[in-house]
């Protein structure tokens, strides 16, 4: 049985903060494809086109039949202990300051044995459900979990390595003032997060939900303004060293293309409420989050961000939009590579068209903030890099995978 | 040497007797910029965008790049800035003649009407009974409508409700009157704009921008301190940025007051 979390205690100013150590991190660039799976949450390994056998580790030909047509796929995820090993004196750093720490090798019922860090409830021949996980250095692991659930499954030490559950975390949702924000904040609520920092920009301004957002237990407002850079940076002075999870709301959503619309005043704004917001973030809660990566229970943990599918390819009709967006999800790239060393995770939810005033005259389906803003927690949950929530979002996705040019004419017309 | 005027005002201020209050705001990032529909364009607030700071980026030295509005913070109305005023000749700020960048004021207190009444409306009847008070409104006087507004909170400052702001101003008639039948050279005030909050609701709409505009004169709008001039007397020194077509522009609005 997995002991619960325990809500952590002030932290001790007397303390050094530990700084960060990363898992070992070199795989092959054949093997990132399970980077990408695990990235979505998918457990796919490498399966022979002429035989159909699936294949582990990575190779350039199938073990069974000599094809070198190997393709990775989605696989069955059920699997069996085989055997166990507990590590109590790891010559890894990272391992070490974890230990005592459990791995053990799984027959996969898709056929191969794979060696998969095991949740504290799997024990050797039991029968497990395994994915793949990005570890804190970025890589791809496998990990072996009880098929069904167990009490207090998710507060294992293991998995919550693997993983940036908001459980006991301090949060800080960048912008209060939209639906979507006041939905994370929500979502952020249920999953027991212990602080949730709400920024509001220009407080002078009222705003729908208001009321109920400043009576919210367990929420702090804070004054913040990302597209101003000041504001940012005095925000991150006070609570920088108190974020665990960063949900970065900033949305400024405007239709419209390049030629029909007049002067750029409305762009940059565009790109000031976006991009800039963005970046300033980065640069004022970036360095500090980086450095508490393994600040015990209430580390620093992961950096979200919600962007439009339409970063991957332009949707014209919110053409400028779009192509904001393609800036945010590059940037959230090197955010990303350099929030590694700390073992920080940046993951990015990406939607389609939402349910809410900008996008009125867009035909259904559409998302509704609340889907949106479970979806971003689940994310968390599962310790995901890229999470597609909503039909669109997924078709687009797809899409983009199989062929990004014709994606590009049809979201044209 | 005979003294000149000049030399006899350079003493005044040195002495104290004439005493210079800053009517203008902080340009901050936070101070409250006027609120359009978000389907229309936007006024852009201040922004400050640090160059350098004795840094890597410049080691001896501190200096900002700045963006805003030209209707941001403390900020002059050139005719131009309005459809009334967009024929006229020298009608942006880097056209104006420079005689009017300085020029008296008259000050109306409205402040306990104001305190009383957020939509408090300026209107003949009360310039009326302070001229007869103070004596007739001279021609190519600056109007300066104090409400106290300049002290609240930016909440209360902007006062947004569902309707829109509520704030006070002018309405449309005394509008009309001051420029016509008094001549002013502009109106001032310490709100957002130098109309009324809800003056989209009356005829013409935003009265204040209408007929100033239209005749060639200026506007001053967030203005601060306006409690501590005298109802007359007091000489406005105000000088828009030289903006080339600007429609206005943020400034520094300096009152002289002699004791």
């Amino acid at each position: 049985m997995t002991e619960p979390l325990v809500r952590p205690r002030r932290k001790n100013p007397l303390a050094r903060t530990r700084l960060p150590t990363l898992p070992p991190q070199w795989r092959s660039r054949t093997s990132h494809e399970l980077t990408r799976a695990a990235a979505e949450g998918r457990f796919a390994l490498q399966c022979c086109v002429a035989c159909g056998h699936f294949t582990y580790p990575a190779r350039d030909a199938c073990p069974v039949c000599l094809s070198d047509e190997l393709v990775f796929k989605d696989a069955p995820r059920g699997g069996t202990v085989l055997s166990e090993t507990t590590l109590h004196i790891p010559a890894d750093v990272y391992f070490r300051e974890r230990a005592p720490w459990r791995i053990g090798l799984v027959k996969l019922d898709a056929g191969p044995t794979m060696v998969a860090h095991l949740h504290g409830d799997s024990k050797e021949g039991d029968t497990v459900r395994m994915s793949l996980q990005i570890d804190k250095a970025g890589q791809p692991v496998a990990f072996a979990q009880p098929q069904t659930e167990t009490p207090h499954m998710s507060d294992d030490k293991q998995w919550r390595e693997m993983t940036a559950d908001p459980k006991f975390r301090r949060v800080l949702v960048t912008n209060g003032r939209t639906v979507i924000g006041q939905e994370v904040v929500r979502a952020m609520k249920e999953a027991g997060a212990s602080i949730i920092f709400v920024g509001i920009a220009d407080a002078w301004k009222p705003f729908p939900g208001e009321m109920a957002l400043r009576a919210m237990d367990g929420v702090t407002i804070v004054p913040l303004n990302t597209a101003d850079e000041k504001s940012t940076f005095d925000l991150a002075a006070d609570i920088g060293a108190k974020v665990d999870i960063l949900v970065n709301t900033s949305e400024h959503i405007r239709g419209g293309g390049l030629l029909d619309r007049h002067g750029t005043s409305t762009s940059v704004d565009e790109i000031e409420r976006s991009y800039m917001a963005f970046l300033h973030l980065a640069q004022a809660f970036g360095p500090v989050m980086r450095m508490r990566g393994a600040d015990g229970v209430n580390s620093a943990v992961a950096w979200v961000n919600i962007l439009s599918v339409y970063a991957f390819a332009n949707w014209p009709q919110f053409g400028q939009y779009s192509a904001v967006q393609a800036a945010c999800l590059s940037l959230s790239q090197c955010l990303r590579a350099e929030l590694r060393p700390g073992g920080v995770r940046v993951m990015n939810v990406f939607t389609g068209p939402l349910d809410t005033e900008w996008f009125q005259t867009v035909p259904p389906p559409k998302l509704a903030p609340r889907v949106l803003a479970t979806g971003l927690v689940r994310g968390l949950k599962n310790g995901l890099e890229d999470v597609f929530v909503g039909d669109v979002a997924e078709e687009v996705h797809q899409r983009f995978a199989a062929n990004p040019k014709a994606l590009e004419r049809e979201l044209g017309q | 040497m005979d003294k000149s005027p000049l030399q006899d005002f350079a003493a005044a201020i040195a002495s104290g007797k004439v005493r210079i209050v800053d009517l203008t705001f902080t340009l901050s990032p936070d101070f409250p910029v006027i609120v359009l529909p978000p389907e229309v364009g936007q006024a852009m607030p201040m922004r400050i965008q640090r160059i350098s700071r004795y840094d890597d980026a410049g080691p001896g030295w501190y200096w900002n790049n700045i963006t805003l509005c030209e209707h941001t913070g403390t900020h002059f109305d050139a005719p131009i800035h309005w459809h009334t005023g967009k024929d006229l000749p020298n009608n942006a700020v880097d056209t104006l003649p420079p005689q009017d960048m300085i020029a008296p004021a008259c000050v109306i207190d409205c402040s306990v009407e104001a305190g009383k009444d957020a939509d408090f409306l300026l209107t003949v009847p009360i310039v009326e009974a302070w001229e007869a008070k103070h004596g007739r409104i001279p021609e190519r006087h600056w109007v300066l409508l104090r409400t106290d507004w300049s002290k609240k909170n930016f909440r209360d400052y902007a006062n947004l409700k569902e309707d829109g702001a509520h704030t006070p101003g002018p309405n449309a008639e005394v509008m009309r009157w001051l420029v016509h039948e008094r001549g002013i050279i502009g109106f001032g005030t310490e709100t957002i704009g130098t109309d009324w909050g809800q003056a989209f609701h009356l005829d013409p709409p935003l009265p204040a921008h209408h007929y100033l505009h239209g005749a060639g004169r200026y506007g001053l709008q967030c203005l601060c301190n306006l409690d501590q001039l005298p109802p007359t007397g007091a000489m406005i020194v105000s000088a828009p940025l030289k903006i080339e077509n600007g429609s206005g522009s943020p400034l520094r609005v300096l009152a002289l007051v002699s004791h």
